[in-house]
């Protein structure tokens, strides 16, 4: 197998973009991942592009010849394959780009996130994301994505104790963080008071507690490691990618706090970068709601299981603490376009480890870690990078 | 959009009177019911058995939804819960006929049947289970 390196990065800015379509997003993000890569269009064997829900979303099917067309590729005939796994359907696009060249078959392979959820109402957003979860099983007896976990956060809660000011200190945190991103959906810090009172959603969480409805589209470049330094003096090496699933609907699970497909990419993606969670100096996780990132830190094995609440009320996981986490700004304020967020998240990953994170720098930061989940954790993709 | 009645239908025997499934080779009980036991896989194949359950169980854990999803505006507050079947499988359903302030982990439950939503005002109505507290014996 042969190592890949992320030469390129790009991302939009993430928020209510009312004036920017599906195209012009996708095109945007990809010309400036490939602008900084230096790559020619002439030289892509081939496009993987994520997106949850396009269909329901903007009423658009097929959209990896859309892409490839809309970016001027058409008479290249490039091929171009869209990826889904929920809101995980970013980072496994990362994976698949991944995967094409480790395997030999590709040299450069550029990668795409999107989605553009303003477009519909916000009961019909709400309505798509719910396709996440079981239809038949969950959905029809009227339970939410918030409701599916705000049950795991009750169950945690129960079992080891974890506070509602904890929760709220994610959302703090993750503001904070935002507030220092120009690309963040919400470029403001709030206060605990602030996320403690913040209407009720589904008991314990209250909007604050909740990632926003986004548009937005990311894109990388990924690069055959051997020849990414013709391109860069800072190629990003993957040195390590994971991937598992479980049941689709919560109440099947193992274990109601513990997602245990996170569990498993993280162990693969441990077990092929030959490092410990020990070793991995700040991470992006999923934190589509703020239960999610203490579940994440857990299941990562940053903390013990359990101890993920008061991790995050000891500041582990701020800028300036021991392993930061979410240093975009996370779903939470940097916004949640489902099918771009886990390419979001490697862009933030290479920004941090080429050191041009800017105020939001991570100081040594040598080795950092994606985390991305689809629906209520039956799909997660784990990416651990490293500077070459 | 979301609602056809033949996929509804198809589900009656399991929303209306709990059938679900046991494995003939290692017993386990299964609901809603599966095409093949995630235990003994090609073991179970043609062995799936029809299994009624009680409908009774446990809460293991359940939210109050505040902002419902399409169709269930108006119920809303309403808490929903993970249950715990005596037989083994857990499902998720609405929790009734008890203030919501009494909804708590632990508690014992059984099924009743219920109007779960319809579509819009002249579509059709789905019926399904809800759970209510247990009656004490």
């Amino acid at each position: 197998m042969r190592d890949v390196a992320v030469i390129g990065i790009g991302l939009t800015k993430f928020g209510e973009l009312w004036d920017k379509s599906f195209r012009q997003l996708i095109t945007e993000a990809g010309a400036k991942a490939i602008l900084d890569s230096g790559i020619s269009g002439e030289e892509i064997d081939a496009m993987y592009i994520g997106s949850m829900s396009s269909g329901r979303f903007v009423g658009q099917e097929h959209i990896g010849a859309l892409v490839a067309d809309a970016s001027g590729f058409s008479h290249l005939h490039i091929p171009s394959t869209r990826v889904e796994g929920a809101c995980a359907s970013g980072g496994l696009a990362v994976r698949q780009g991944y995967l094409s060249i480790a395997s030999g078959i590709n040299d450069i392979v550029v990668v795409g996130g999107i989605e553009k959820m303003n477009d519909v109402s916000g009961t019909s957003a709400t309505g798509t994301l719910a396709t996440a979860a079981d239809q038949e099983w969950e959905s029809f007896f009227g339970v939410t994505f918030p409701g599916l976990y705000a049950m795991i956060a009750q169950r945690h809660m129960h079992e080891y104790g974890t506070t509602k000011e904890q929760l709220a200190q994610v959302a703090v945190k993750n503001h904070k963080n935002g507030a220092l991103n120009p690309n963040a959906q919400y470029r403001r810090e709030i206060t605990l008071e602030q996320a403690l009172k913040a209407t009720m959603v589904a008991e314990p969480l209250g909007l604050l507690d909740c990632s926003p409805v986004t548009d937005g589209a990311a894109s990388i470049v990924l690069c055959a490691a051997e020849k990414a330094k013709k391109y860069t003096d800072k190629p990003i090496k993957i040195i390590g990618s994971g991937q598992g699933s479980d049941t689709l609907a919560l109440h099947s699970r193992r274990d109601i706090c513990t997602l245990d497909a996170t569990v498993h990419a993280a162990k693969m993606a441990y077990k092929q970068a030959k490092v410990t969670p020990k070793d991995i100096d700040f991470a992006e996780v999923h934190d589509c709601f703020t239960i999610a990132e203490i579940c994440a830190i857990e299941d990562l094995g940053f903390v013990k299981k359990g101890e993920g609440g008061k991790a995050i009320e000891n500041n582990i996981t701020t800028l300036d603490g021991q392993i930061p986490v979410n240093t975009s700004g996370g779903l939470k304020a940097k916004g949640h376009p489902v099918g771009a967020t886990g390419v979001a998240q490697i862009v933030e990953i290479v920004e941090q480890l080429r050191g041009e994170a800017d105020k939001r720098q991570v100081k040594d930061a040598r080795i950092g870690l994606a985390h991305n989940v689809g629906g209520s954790g039956a799909t997660a993709v784990v990416h651990i990078l490293e500077g070459m | 959009m979301r609602n056809s009645v033949a996929r509804f239908w198809r589900e009656i025997p399991q929303r209306y009177n709990f059938l679900g499934n046991k494995c003939g080779s290692c017993g386990r009980v299964y609901f809603p019911p599966r095409e093949t036991c995630p235990i003994c896989r090609r073991k179970s194949l043609g062995k799936m058995e029809k299994y009624k359950l009680s409908g009774k169980g446990e809460i293991l854990t359940y939210t109050i939804i505040h902002v419902g999803p399409e169709g269930f505006e108006e119920q809303t507050p309403y808490p929903i819960a993970v249950i715990k079947l005596d037989e083994g499988p857990c499902i998720t359903a609405q929790i009734v006929d008890c203030d919501i302030k009494n909804v708590k982990i632990g508690m014992k439950v059984q099924s009743t049947f219920r109007k779960i939503q319809q579509d819009g005002r002249i579509g059709a109505i789905y019926y399904g289970y809800k759970f209510k507290p247990a009656e004490v014996r």
